[in-house]
Order: structure tokens, then sequence, then C-alpha cells
């Protein structure tokens, strides 16, 4: 069980809690604002850009290669960009704040 | 049902998957106040089409977590989704649709997203055969992973050597079935990559087992007891308990047609994602639109696609000038192999390949000197500085762009 907070361009602020599935489910899932999904989270898209708070990115460990490069699509991606499809939940991630790209 | 003025009207959508789903939220974003109307013909909860020949497939997942959005989020936007309805037809005149009901809804806007039903080929028996199935919906996919999981070892012929097909066929030997493709062309994605391509994943499937058979024209299909005979006009047979047909799509057109919009493989859109009524927009699989980028006519099958146009059409709606100019883009997950692809090849009259090792490398497509696509395979990076070498409409320095000592970044590869 992990709890995910969303931060999204509104400045609003939700706290949702998952068991498995990856980030971007659990946010589509919920209706978060700006995480679309559209490849349906298969690192295809880059519609669930996310930036780690910079003290968590510890627990979600760094972007892989393939999310790397894919995150170079978007010009604001920075060290703490993610694509949230690549999350997995599992208690390792639990109380991570994400803030959802615009 | 009549339309309310108030604040924009009633926005009326018929098709509730990609393109109308992603219309009706990009609508309410725009700032739209009136009633937005979904009407889809399947059951279903809107759901993700790419997965179900893929991880879906392959899966144990039910629909709902392949869901587009989340059920609550229609309510949210004040979204009213009307699902198992079939609209039997348009009146342009009163601005009105007709439910297969009887039912009449008006409009003020109206939005196409009716996308493609797969197409069944000419094929003597096709429809007899209850063998048979094709894949585009989430019930489909319910009856073939059935089909495939109450049989030890099913034998699956799958019909059409196109991305859909070739998919299936990754999925179902995942899951145990022994699959043969057959493909009428010579070669496999025969109409939509270069021969390179065509060869790798002739041989990647071959590697897992699949047989992918080249040249095999399907004449028709019979059945004893026990299965189903599929029948090439070679006089080649291919016993298979489940036969899936994966040979194109059909545009589900009809219902602009008998509008009087203007039909011409797809629904005519302008780029503003308008019809030839004013109060009639289309979006998606079923629209064909004048791309700016390749400076002709297209009608595309991809998510990407749907998802632009629907916002597009949103914007238009909602009283801005919008310009649907977007690249074309699209993806293929086999086995463990992710094909990538910005762009559009046709036309093309010259390939380079950039080869990183065995199972990574891409397919450069040129008219003259001129970029049109790539094919990235297990190579993201390829696939995003293609994209922004094609967005940019640079010429590039193809003795670089080859040269595996040359890092691929786009500064590299301009050339001066
Ligand atoms: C198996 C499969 C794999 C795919 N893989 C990929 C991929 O990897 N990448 C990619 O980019 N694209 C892929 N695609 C293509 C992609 O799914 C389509 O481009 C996309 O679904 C188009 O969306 P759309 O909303 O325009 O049309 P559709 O998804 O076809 O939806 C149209 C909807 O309209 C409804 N409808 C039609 N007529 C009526 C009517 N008269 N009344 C009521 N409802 C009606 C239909 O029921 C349907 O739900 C794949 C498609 C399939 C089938
Ligand atoms: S959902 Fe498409 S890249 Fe994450």
């Amino acid at each position: 069980m992990a709890q995910i907070t969303f931060v999204t361009s509104d400045n609003d602020s939700i706290t949702l809690e998952g068991t498995s599935g990856s980030v971007m489910s659990l946010a589509v899932g919920h209706g978060v604002k700006g995480i679309d999904g559209d490849c349906g989270g298969v690192c295809s898209c880059a519609t669930c850009h996310v930036f780690v708070a910079p003290g968590d990115l510890e627990k979600t460990g760094p972007a892989s290669e393939i999310e790397t490069d894919m995150l170079e699509l978007d010009d604001n991606a920075n060290e703490f960009s993610r694509l949230c499809c690549q999350i997995e939940i599992s208690d390792a991630i639990d109380g991570i704040v994400l803030t959802v790209a615009k | 049902m009549s339309a309310t003025e108030s604040n924009g009207g009633r926005c009326v959508v018929i098709g509730a998957s990609h393109a109308g789903v992603n219309f009706a939220f990009a609508l309410r974003k725009e700032g739209w106040e009136g009633e937005i109307q979904l009407f889809d013909a399947d059951p279903m909860r809107p759901y993700h089409r790419p997965p179900l020949s893929k991880a879906y497939l392959a899966g144990t997942d039910k629909i709902e977590k392949n869901l587009l959005k989340a059920e609550e989020s229609y309510e949210r936007e004040k979204i009213d989704l009307h699902l198992g309805i079939k609209v039997a037809a348009i009146k342009p005149g009163e601005r009105t649709i007709q439910l297969d009901d009887g039912r009449r809804v008006a409009y003020d806007k109206l939005v196409l997203a009716t996308g493609a039903r797969p197409l069944l080929p000419p094929i003597v028996g096709i429809e007899a055969c209850s063998r048979v199935s094709v894949l585009r919906t989430a019930s489909d996919v319910e009856h073939i992973r059935n089909k495939v999981k109450e049989q030890v070892s099913s034998r699956v012929v799958i019909i059409g050597g196109g991305y859909i097909g070739l998919e299936t066929a990754s999925s179902l030997s995942k899951m145990g079935a022994s699959v043969v493709v057959l493909e009428r062309e010579e070669r496999i994605l025969a109409r939509v990559t270069a021969p390179f391509m065509s060869d790798y994943f002739q041989r990647l499937h071959a590697a897992h087992g699949v047989s992918v058979l080249t040249s095999k024209n399907v004449v028709s299909i019979g059945s004893s007891r026990e299965c189903g005979i599929v029948i090439c006009d070679d006089g080649s047979q291919y016993p298979a308990e489940l036969v899936i047909v994966g040979v194109g799509i059909q545009v589900n057109q009809e219902l602009a047609e008998q509008a009087g919009l203007i039909v011409e493989n797809g629904i005519r859109v302008d780029g503003r994602a308008q019809t030839s009524d004013p109060a009639i927009y289309a979006i998606g699989d079923c629209t064909n639109h004048f791309n700016l980028h390749y400076q002709r006519f297209v009608r595309l099958e991809s998510v990407q696609n749907a998802v632009d146009q629907a916002k597009v059409a949103a914007a238009a709606i909602a009283g801005k000038q919008p310009v649907y100019d977007a690249l074309p883009w699209f993806w293929s997950d086999q086995f463990d192999t992710k094909l990538q692809i910005a762009g559009l090849s046709a036309g093309y009259n010259r390939i380079l390949t950039r080869i990183e090792h065995a199972h990574c490398f891409s397919v450069w497509y040129f008219k003259d000197d001129t970029l049109l696509a790539v094919d990235a395979v297990n190579h993201a990076k390829s696939y995003v500085v293609g994209t922004k070498l094609l967005k940019d409409k640079q010429k590039v320095d193809v003795a670089r762009l080859t040269d595996r000592n040359i890092d691929l970044k786009v500064a590299n590869l301009i050339l001066e």
C-alpha cells in the first residue's frame, strides 16, 4: 500500500492510495488533471510526465533510458522528471509527492 | 429531448472512444458551459484500443483497468455518456440526430467520432464460419481470450500481416497458442514500412515460433466439426480452432454520407476539424484531412490523430481559430520489441538505416533530401530526434546520421 500525492497545475493537491499497477493508472483512474496516459502506459506518448519531489527521487529511482529519451520531447523536463506509467506502485514509494507537468 | 440554448447550447458527440472522449474533456477545458452528450453503440465504458492486441490481450486484466477516463470524471465534468446506443441517422436540416430506438436528440454542434470497423474481405465462407473473429472491441478480445484458453494448444490463423495482425500473433503465442500468420503480399507490413523492417519483424516472429507466411492469398474458409480450415489460392490449407481477420479497416462514414457531408476516403474535414456542414465536426479515424506537414490529404488510424484532432475541434467549437498541424506518430509492441514511428513514410525514394546493434536500430525515410519519417526499433532516441527534425523541417546531414560514432543529437545532424 502506498499513498501518493499529486500536485496539479491548478495547485490542487490530491492524495491517492494504491497497491499495485502503475502510478499513471492510479492517477487516470481518479481523474488527476494533466495526466492523460494516451498510450495506455507503454512509454510511447509522454503524456504522463511528472516531477518527483527532490527528496523522493530515492524512492522512485531515476528514469530509465527509454524514459529519459522520451522525456526529451518536453523542453521542461529535468532531472526530477519521470513518465509515471513507468513507476510501479509498491510500499517502497509510500508518501511520494509528484507535481504534474503542464 | 430538445436543445437548451444556454451557454453554448448542446454539443452531441457520436462515438465515445479515443477521439470522442478526449474531445468531450477538451471541450470542457475550453470553457464550454453547455451540455455535452456522448453516444456510443459499445456498451462498455470507453477504453484504450491499442492494448487490445498487445498487453491487454495476453494478460488477465478486466477492461476496468484499461479505461480512457475514470468513471467519476464524466460526472465531475458533466459529460453525459450514453452507452449501448446506436445513432441511426443525422438530420442536418433540423439539427437533430436519430437514435436507433427512434428517439431524436437536438444539437447545436455535432461531432462525428465514429471511427472505423474491421474490414471483412470477400473470402468465401468468412461470414458462415463460427471460428472467425475480428479484433477491434473489448468484447472481441474477451471472445478471443476465452477461445484460446478453452483449448490447451489452440491453433490460430491470423489473416493479415499488418500491425494488428502481428501484435495479435505475438500476444497469442505468449499465451501458448500456435500461430500462423497469412499475408497476401510478398512481405509483411508491406504498405507501411521498408523491406528492412519487414525482414526484421519476420525474423522476430520466427524466433518466437510464429510462422509468418507471405504471398498467401486466402480464398476460402471452410470448417469441419473440430476446426476451421483456411484455404489459400495456391491450394495450401491451414486448420485452426480460431481464425482472426486483420486486413484493415473500413471507415464508419455512412451517417455522414446519408447526411450529405463531403466524404472521400473518410469524412472530409478542414484544419479546424469542421465538415462541409458548419455545425458538424469530425475527428479521429473517420476523417480525411489535408495534412499541412505533408501537403496532401490523409486518413490516419492512430491515437495521436484522434487525440490531437479532438483538441482542435474543441478549440474551434469554443470559438478559437486552431489549425491542425500535428506530426503523425504511432507505435507497435511485439514480443519485447518496441517500434516507434514519427511521420508518414509514404512516397519515400530513399532509405537510410542507423544500426546501434542487432535489436536496436532506426530506418529513416527520405523523399530526395527531405526527411519524411523515422521507424525506431528499441531506440526511443531515434524516435525523439526524428520527431524534432521533422517538426522543424530540418535538412539532415545523412553522412553523420548513419555514422554510429556520432552522437544521435539534433545539433549533430543539421545540415549547415
Ligand atoms: C487492436 C488495435 C490496436 C491498435 N494499436 C494502435 C497503436 O499501437 N497505436 C495507435 O496509435 N493506434 C492504434 N490503434 C488505432 C487506434 O485505436 C485508433 O486510431 C483509435 O481508436 C481511433 O479512435 P476513434 O475514436 O477515432 O475511433 P474508434 O476507436 O474506432 O471509435 C469509434 C467509436 O464510435 C462508435 N460508433 C460508430 N458508429 C456509431 C453509431 N452510429 N452510433 C453510436 N456509436 C457509434 C463505435 O462503437 C466506437 O466506439 C489500434 C487499433 C486496434 C483496433
Ligand atoms: S502513458 Fe504514455 S508514456 Fe506514460
